[in-house]
């Protein structure tokens, strides 16, 4: 059967991205910041998954105003790095897991969720930044991808709470899959920021640091922390991190922190990372 | 009724917002592709007049002015296009929208970013 066997949270800022692409990670600028990561990729060498369900959010990139899914799952096989603006990041094509997608769209649907299937879609930054970081700059990505896209452009996006019991759906999904697969979930975004108007520039290190510890001892506490909250407290754009939430609902019960990075900035944001397993 | 109208320097891209600036998002999201990009450049004004955008959106992206953009409906992951058009980064508009200059923004940044004052005296779950 299929297991989770991890869950790990990471922001997936952009300019993050561009200095990898760019071999700027040595510079003082961004040396402390990549310092944190070094243990992961080595953790992530000796832990890769066949799998990882990873939570992010497109900025207006697959989606425009068109159509807005508020939770979608890519079945496709493949899924390209997106041109964003600025040119495709020049990082490998995301292989997807059709079979397991299928699998987890039909048992979490049957669940109540109520998914969008999607079998067509680029990827931006949001998905492959946190590639780059677990995994540095191979020329195939080493474990496949199902991309879930989360609405949080467009207010209101889904709860904490309803992403923390879809996280549980999840779970449920993933373990009634039919074939022995290493599973990690991904959540990503945040942490606080803000990018528009003249409070741009927000980091609370405050809520940031509250969050991280809640993500670790005590999620149900963050489920109830209304959307309102986050805007306030961590940004207009902080309010990614309920996608951590699904992560964390994927893991349910106690967790063992295995690793923390808290960083700031990178560029306008506040970077936050947990490596979590379930403690048996 | 909304109650998130009074958070500070911030306006949340609800549907309201979306509705209101649809067309000027939509705009955005033609730059994704480079011959939009190109053409854009050469013309803006004759670009912009193929999109039924109201004239203050369309002057709002000529001036640059993304704060005015913001209010006409904007969604800064839409106007990301408009500044990724013409080179310029996220921290380079971030601090065009707070009259920082990016220098100054730059270096609150590195020194731990704004600092967060409770707008609310009852908040804090």
């Amino acid at each position: 059967m299929a297991r989770i066997t991890a869950g790990i949270s990471c922001s997936h800022v952009p300019a993050i991205g561009a200095a990898i692409d760019q071999g700027k990670t040595q510079q003082p600028y961004w040396a402390p910041l990549f310092a944190g990561f070094e243990f992961t990729r080595k953790w992530m060498a000796a832990n890769t998954p066949d799998v990882v369900f990873l939570v992010y959010n497109d900025h207006a990139t697959a989606f425009s105003l068109e159509i807005i899914p508020t939770f979608a799952i890519g079945c496709a096989a493949e899924f390209a790095p997106a041109d964003e603006g600025w040119g495709a990041r020049p990082v490998p094509v995301v292989r997807g897991a059709p079979e397991l997608a299928a699998h987890i769209s039909e048992s979490v649907i049957q669940q109540d969720f109520d998914l969008t299937i999607v079998n067509k879609m680029d990827v931006d930054h949001g998905l492959t930044v946190p590639l780059s970081l677990m995994f540095g700059q191979p020329k195939a990505w080493p474990c496949l991808v199902i991309p879930f896209a989360v609405n949080v452009v467009q207010y209101p996006p889904p709860s904490g709470h309803r992403c923390y019991q879809l996280g549980k759906a999840l779970r449920r999904a993933i373990e009634s899959f039919d074939q022995d697969l290493n599973v990690q979930v991904w959540g990503t975004g945040g942490m606080s920021h803000q990018l528009q108007g003249p409070r741009a520039g927000l980091i609370n290190k405050e809520f940031d640091t509250r969050f991280l510890d809640g993500m670790v001892k005590d999620p149900e506490a963050l489920t109830r922390m209304p959307r309102e909250q986050y805007l306030r407290e961590a940004g207009s754009e902080g309010i990614e991190l309920v996608m951590w939430l699904i992560m964390r609902g994927a893991l349910e019960g106690p967790v063992r922190e295995v690793h923390r990075v808290y960083h700031v900035p990178a560029s306008n944001t506040a970077v936050g990372h947990l490596i979590l397993e379930p403690s048996k | 009724m909304k109650t998130y109208t009074d958070i500070p320097g911030t306006t949340v891209f609800d549907a309201e917002q979306s509705r209101k600036g649809y067309h000027l998002n939509m705009f955005c999201m033609s730059l994704m592709k480079a011959a939009n990009r190109e053409r854009f450049k050469s013309d803006e004004r004759a670009y912009l007049n193929e999109w039924p955008m109201t004239e203050d959106q369309k002057q709002a992206v000529i001036d640059r002015d993304y704060n005015r953009m913001l209010s006409l409906g904007g969604n800064v992951y839409f106007l990301a296009k408009i500044f990724a058009t013409d080179g310029k980064s996220f921290q380079y508009a971030a601090a065009l929208m707070t009259g920082m200059s990016q220098e100054d923004y730059a270096s609150m940044m590195l020194n731990g970013g704004r600092a967060y004052v409770p707008s609310k005296p009852k908040e804090g779950v």
